[in-house]
């Protein structure tokens, strides 16, 4: 036999040992992807209802008296504020269906509309102090359960015992859609509003302006924190058993469960130094020492890819040590750092666990104004939302992790971008 | 040994012909690594110079417990291209950076004897490597200009040691650098374009520009044209050639055609040791030790 035919005879074998090998690869590639696409899919389907809410249209009649604005007083902020809107609201309602005369059908029909329906109401005032003893139409919002019932169809065939509507509401609705008085719109204070117990008032800003404020915090103290130590650490520090050490632990406090930075949070941060608890403050503090072995360990790769050639040169060149450093290594060692936080960051954007511990899980129905005040994150926000009973809550808790996610995404974009836009040739 | 005076040491150069005992010495030495203070060899030749403007005398360099250098005499002459020359490991690049201290940079290198900058110990404690560094500048083999501009690169240097009083002075600088590197046709119009982005020749034009921008009395090149073209070699030869008026240059090469067009003196190095120093065309024509002239006719490296 020749030296070919053995190699041929061979060839057959390895071509397919590499066919099966790259098989497998896509086959896991593509499962991957599979689950990703269900998954993401799964999330978006749950969170459209969410980014659309039902409205009434309803003739709203400002009678002072109703109101219960005394004759005659001029009309500030501070009456407005204190008026009676949600008993013009019921009147509105009563009035399109003025055969409902029993009380527990009234109020049955008064909660076809939410509660945040006086608010609009009102704020249409503040607005226009000559809409008082008008009669206008206006849309305000459905109640959640209105809203949950024309957007599941599986809910109509159920019996009135096993959904929340009951059968004389549902023949309500049909007149006011009839009368085209429903309608559904965009759902802008899912973007624009805070938490709420009401599922059709509560919205995401909250959480993500504490999210914002929370990051802040952590990118203030993590980045210059864990720069300056990978630069002491790959670039200064002598070469001993104490250096080792502490290069170690770093390591090591990367894979610590991160809800154990909580309870130091908690008992240093809150209880020692007195941090006002769930404040983005405190919140950006704990995410801060959890980040800091990330950063670090991405930063010192990124200071140690820095070709020595730029370093001799600069030597060379006669720059000290610390010139060199700051002058050459540092700048060239930062696109890696930038992405070494930013991915950072989206791990502390993410994170729930160590914030239960210092009280961000509060109900907080404000957005919040500084670092001090008290506030909520996106996750946080998302877990509290998974953990309401309302229906409508549902969507809104996929309609967050659309929102978390979107950011997550971006982040990493950016990540990329910036390794892309600084990525060099030596 | 070479702490003597260079007529002792001339008075030993052996002839080639019956060497063949030196070579083995040479030889055995080197393969145990020990560390022999009396390691027993002379260098042939003329390592000394009546007007040195670098000296260095029994230098040794250990990389941990290896040694790389074998008590090393030998003079750089002010206005003289030296070429060192020697099979791959030699230690030709330990013995050129240990000339601006680039070998403090390296934690396991230690560097013994007395090496000196017109009488001044380069090792002393009073010597600062950074100030040291800005006279005996350094071009290294592979080109590796900054990742800034052409200017950036050239200003740095200046820069660094506040050479230049004002933006004006400091373009003067980077032009005539430039200039004398013969890069300035080529770059005039692209100054604020990356270093990075020329082409090899001109990118290692680039660091001698940015290397006499700091106006250094001694200039220390690592094989400057090994990554380069016939073309571009011979641009940077000549300029070589043109520096020589003005600084003292030490140059490491692998290419014998090239010691031989840019030098005027030629040191070759065998396993750490120098072997033969001398002017370069009696050291290329006429090699006095069998280890030269099997280098130089191909039997070695
Ligand atoms: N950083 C280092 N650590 C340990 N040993 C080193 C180091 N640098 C060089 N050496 C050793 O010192 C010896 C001399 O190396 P050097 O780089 O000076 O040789 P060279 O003559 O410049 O070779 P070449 O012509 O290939 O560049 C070699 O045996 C090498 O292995
Ligand atoms: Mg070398």
């Amino acid at each position: 036999m020749t030296n070919t035919e053995k190699v041929k005879r061979g060839l057959a074998k390895r071509y397919r040992k590499e066919r099966r090998f790259r098989a497998m690869g896509l086959i896991a590639v593509l499962l991957g992807f599979a689950f990703l696409i269900v998954l993401l899919s799964d999330i978006t389907i749950k969170a459209l209802p969410a980014f659309h809410q039902t409205y009434l249209k309803l003739d709203i009649n400002l009678d002072p008296e109703v109101l219960g604005l005394a004759p005659g007083r001029p009309l500030d902020e501070k009456a407005i504020l204190h008026a009676d809107f949600r008993s013009v609201v019921r009147r509105s309602m009563y009035a399109l269906f003025p055969e409902v005369r029993k009380r527990r059908d009234k109020r049955k029909l008064a909660a076809l509309v939410s509660t945040g329906a006086q608010y609009q109401v009102r704020d249409r005032l503040l607005r226009d102090h000559a809409l008082l003893g008008q009669t206008f139409s206006m849309w305000v919002l459905a109640d959640d359960d209105v809203d949950t019932y024309l957007n599941t169809r599986s809910l109509r065939d159920l019996k009135q015992s096993e959904r929340r509507l009951r059968d004389n509401q549902v023949a309500w609705l049909e007149r006011l859609k009839q009368e085209g008085r429903i309608d559904r719109r965009f759902n802008w204070l899912f973007f624009s509003s805070a938490d709420s117990r009401e599922p059709e008032l509560a919205g995401i800003l909250g959480a993500v302006v504490g999210s914002f404020y929370t990051l802040l915090v952590t990118i203030g103290l993590a980045f210059p924190l864990s720069l300056a130590a990978a630069v002491y650490l790959e670039e200064f520090a002598p070469r001993n058993r104490w250096v080792d050490f502490i290069e170690v632990n770093i390591n090591n406090l990367a894979a610590v469960p991160s809800i154990v930075f909580g309870l130091l949070g908690l008992a240093v941060f809150i209880n020692f130094f007195g941090v006002p608890r769930s404040s983005p403050l405190v919140g950006g503090m704990v995410l801060a020492l959890m980040t800091l072995p990330t950063i670090i360990i991405a930063a010192r790769a990124a200071l140690k890819a820095v070709p020595p050639s730029i370093r001799e040169a600069a030597l060379g060149l006669g720059a000290s040590h610390t010139q060199m450093v700051f002058h050459h290594v540092v700048p060239l060692a930062m696109p890696g750092v930038l992405t070494g936080t930013i991915i950072g960051m989206a791990q502390a954007l993410g994170e729930t666990a160590p914030l239960l511990m210092i009280g961000m899980v509060a109900f907080i129905v404000d957005i919040p104004q500084g670092f001090t005040d008290s506030a909520t994150v996106l996750p946080v926000q998302i877990y509290l939302w998974a953990d309401s009973p309302e229906r409508a809550f549902v969507a809104k808790t996929s309609a967050a992790i659309l929102v978390l996610l979107g950011f997550l995404v971006l982040m990493n974009g950016i990540a990329i971008l910036l390794r892309k836009r600084f990525e060099r040739k030596w | 040994m070479m702490s003597e005076q260079p007529t002792t040491a001339a008075t030993r150069v052996r002839v080639p012909e019956d060497d063949d005992d030196a070579i083995l010495s040479v030889g055995a030495t080197s393969q145990g690594g020990a560390v022999e203070p009396e390691n027993g060899y002379t260098t042939v030749g003329e390592p000394f110079v009546d007007q040195p403007k670098m000296q260095t005398r029994d230098v040794n360099v250990f990389y941990a417990d290896k040694q790389a250098i074998f008590d090393v005499n030998l003079d750089f002459a002010a206005n003289e291209v030296l070429a060192l020359i020697g099979p791959s490991g030699c230690g030709k690049s330990t013995y050129l950076r240990c000339l601006n201290r680039m070998n403090d940079t390296i934690p396991i290198c230690r560097v013994a004897g007395e090496l000196l900058l017109d009488d001044e110990d380069i090792y002393a404690k009073s010597m600062d490597p950074v100030l040291l560094r800005a006279r005996v500048g350094m071009v290294f083999q592979k080109p590796n200009p900054f990742p800034k501009s052409v200017y950036d690169n050239v200003a740095y240097g200046p820069r660094l040691h506040g050479l230049a009083a004002n933006k004006s002075e400091l373009d003067e600088i980077v032009e005539t650098s430039l200039k004398r590197a013969g890069l300035w046709n080529e770059v005039k119009d692209r100054l604020a374009e990356p270093g990075t982005g020329l082409s090899g020749g001109q990118q290692q034009r680039l660091c001698i520009a940015r290397t006499i921008a700091v106006n250094p009395e001694v200039i220390l090149m690592d094989e400057p044209a090994s990554a380069l073209d016939p073309i571009a070699t011979a641009v940077i030869e000549e300029l070589i050639d043109e520096l020589r008026q003005k600084y003292t240059i030490a140059i490491v090469t692998h290419s014998m055609q090239q010691a031989a067009r840019v030098s005027q003196r030629t040191a070759y190095f065998h396993l750490g040791k120098l072997i033969e120093v001398g002017d370069t065309d009696r050291v290329f024509t006429n090699p006095r030790h069998q280890l030269t002239e099997n280098y130089i006719t191909g039997r070695i490296g």
